[in-house]
């Protein structure tokens, strides 16, 4: 596929991007190879979308430098950055059909007329939309517009490639399947790609590596299961996937702030204020009394949700946790009724603890861990 | 509470009849507006074909004569008016369209300032405004020996002055839904400022300069107010050309001018139609 000219890299360095007071962007450094497709993941207001937008040159930046392949573009304006970009509105031109929508950035590089008719052609096969050239963007659905959006970004030969919340108003059955077409036709050009997202299973469906942002900071840089596995931060801990965030002090054991005991299952070179992070799908429910019980909990709420079984229990400083078990198959974890004393149990891998800096506690001796078998004799 | 208790049946005929009411007066409302904006155009035309030298009701006869008068007597301020209307049309696009873009798009000091001057002109007395226009053609007249007062460039100049605020308040409002995205997408594909002004925001502002012509036209073909200052002999337009007619005559040429005018004016909104619908437009 004649997608990319040759991929540019992208170097971001101690890019900020204030509004008065405000620091939208603060201090970005990022590396992204050639070919490589990073995510920009974050709630709304993170910076992410104001990135982007420096890159794209639509926002100057206050600080810091953006260089493609070595070389500051930060003195091009926007039309003479080769950058693609794919908005979340799609912003098609509303008067112009699909081809000429496809075409435009073809035209204003004044490409030969014959030249610009095979790459309209090539590019609309590319996207599956062969047969639509001629119509308006209002009659294509959402989908079919967002293929025209990233025909016409494309058609350029873009250095770069910049899509801003490109899944977000497809409909969900929709967006895993234009997520994957997205990267087949990013892999399969060797694009360099930047996506913003608010959504982490789209982004961890199409990154390479995923940025997580907050509060104009980037948290943690990795792959999915960097952050997976060993979050860098609470937040990134409770962003990426889903875990249960117990604030409290560690000292000889963890006491919640409402006042709750648990035994953690390692020990950390870390005390005073600290947040313990725990997945919901690592923690099993067993009986009261047992020896491995990290923490007592009374059931509040047993919900059968197909493939999982999802409880919620309240410790007794009064937090509520999410546990999750498999619904159905040999490891089908038991139901447990609402009222029901329970412990909860976990292995030393599972359970994640942060300081009062929020900075991963280091590890320093860790006690038996429990085997697996161990683990579903309490569940049944 | 007790009435409420001792009185359900009431309490279920009430919205009924509430609803019967408020039906009553919403269609007399629309019947009496019907009839304020529809009496005078029928009377209008009633009035045209009266065979009256001076309008007497009932008439003794009815006659189409009047309307081969009109162009003898008002022939040449009817082409006066619709040159000046082109003109500020024209006029008003050029310097109103950039103006609505810049307030709508761009962020720059004094903003406000510049968009309330923009709009003031609609909200000062024509009268008063005439006479402005007047002595400041004149000190400029003075000044440089242009002769601008009596000129169709004078009359042009002082329209531009009440069409512009249409033009302006139609193209902000024409860009007020547009996608800023579509434009910074132009520009990524390669498109420079310019560019992305001519081939997507004017695309995009379509209906809206369209209504906006629409507008000035009207209010430029029909003013008499700036006009009356700045008329000449040879150059007259409609309006002041039908009010010194009417100084000295009070016949049914007059009601035949205004029946001619609505044919106009309702021709070109049918031509205009064909090409946007109207509807959205002025919306």
């Amino acid at each position: 596929m004649t997608v990319a000219r040759e991929a540019s890299s992208l170097q971001l360095r101690g890019l900020s991007k204030r509004f008065g007071a405000h620091v939208a962007v603060h201090d970005v450094d990022l590396n992204v190879a050639a070919g490589e497709m990073i995510v920009l993941l974050g709630p709304s207001g993170c910076g992410k979308t104001t990135t982007l937008r420096m890159i794209a040159g639509f926002l100057a930046a206050s600080s810091g430098d953006i260089l493609l392949d070595g070389v500051s573009i930060l003195g091009l304006p926007p039309h003479r950055r080769d950058i693609g970009v794919v908005f979340q509105s799609y912003a098609l031109f509303p008067h112009l059909t699909v081809a000429q929508n496809v075409r435009f950035g073809l035209e204003m590089r004044r490409m030969r007329r014959d030249a610009a008719d095979a790459r309209v052609a090539e590019m609309l096969r590319m996207v599956k939309l062969d047969g639509f050239a001629e119509r308006l963007p209002r009659n294509l659905s959402g989908g079919q517009q967002q293929r025209v959006a990233i025909a016409r970004a494309l058609a350029i030969h873009p250095r770069l490639l910049l899509l801003d919340e490109p899944m977000s108003n497809l409909d969900a059955a929709l967006r895993q399947d234009m997520a994957r077409e997205i990267r087949i036709l990013q892999r399969e050009g060797g694009i360099t790609a930047i996506v913003v997202t608010h959504d982490q299973s789209e982004a961890m469906a199409m990154a390479d590596r995923l940025v997580v942002m907050r509060d104009g900071v980037m948290e943690q840089v990795g792959r999915q299961e960097d952050l997976y596995e060993r979050p860098a931060t609470p937040f990134v801990a409770s962003f990426i996937g889903q875990s249960n965030l117990l604030r409290g002090r560690l000292a000889d054991a963890f006491v919640t702030d409402g006042g709750a005991q648990i035994r953690l299952a390692a020990r950390y070179r870390a005390s005073g204020n600290a947040c313990l992070a725990i997945r919901p799908e690592s923690i099993r429910i067993a009986e009261p009394g047992s020896a491995n019980a990290r923490a007592g909990a009374t059931v509040r709420l047993c919900t059968y949700l197909g493939a999982v079984l999802e409880h919620v229990v309240r410790l007794d400083g009064g937090e509520e946790l999410i546990v999750r078990g498999a619904g159905l198959g040999p490891d089908a974890a038991r139901r447990h009724d609402s009222g029901a004393k329970v412990a909860l149990t976990w292995s030393a891998d599972a359970e994640r603890v942060f300081d009062d800096s929020d900075r991963p506690a280091e590890v320093a001796a860790a006690e038996p861990v429990m085997t697996g078998e161990a683990d579903r004799s309490w569940a049944r | 509470m007790s009435q409420a208790i001792g009185a359900p049946a009431l309490v279920h005929a009430r919205p009924e009849r509430s609803a019967v009411l408020g039906r009553v007066a919403v269609w007399t409302l629309i019947a009496t507006g019907l009839v304020i904006i529809f009496v005078p155009l029928v009377l209008t035309v009633y009035l045209s074909v009266f065979n009256e030298q001076l309008i007497t009701f009932p008439p003794r006869g009815y006659t189409l004569s009047w309307y081969p008068a009109i162009a003898p007597n008002f022939g040449s301020a009817i082409v006066i008016s619709l040159e000046l209307a082109v003109g500020a049309v024209a006029g008003s696009l050029l310097l109103g369209l950039p103006a609505g873009i810049a307030l709508s798009r761009y962020r720059f000091p004094a903003k406000g300032i510049v968009s309330t001057l923009l709009l003031a002109p609609l909200t000062v007395p024509g009268i008063a405004l005439g006479l402005a226009i007047y002595l400041f053609l004149v000190l400029i007249e003075i000044a440089t020996g242009w002769p601008l007062t009596g000129s169709l460039i004078g009359l042009i100049l002082s329209h531009l002055v009440i069409t512009m605020p249409w033009v302006v308040r139609l193209s902000v409002a024409g860009l007020a839904n547009h996608d800023r995205a579509a434009e910074e997408a132009a520009a990524s594909l390669g498109a420079g400022p310019l560019r992305v002004i001519w081939r997507v925001t004017l695309p995009a502002m379509r209906p809206a300069i369209i209504a906006a012509a629409l507008f000035a036209f009207i209010t430029s073909f029909g003013n008499l107010e700036l006009a009356l200052f700045l008329v000449a002999p040879g150059v007259t337009t409609l309006p002041v050309a039908i009010l010194e007619y009417l100084e000295y005559h009070i016949d049914p040429l007059v009601a035949a001018v205004a029946v001619a005018q609505m044919v106009l004016i309702g021709g070109l909104l049918l031509i205009l139609d064909r090409f946007v619908r109207l509807g959205q437009v002025v919306r």
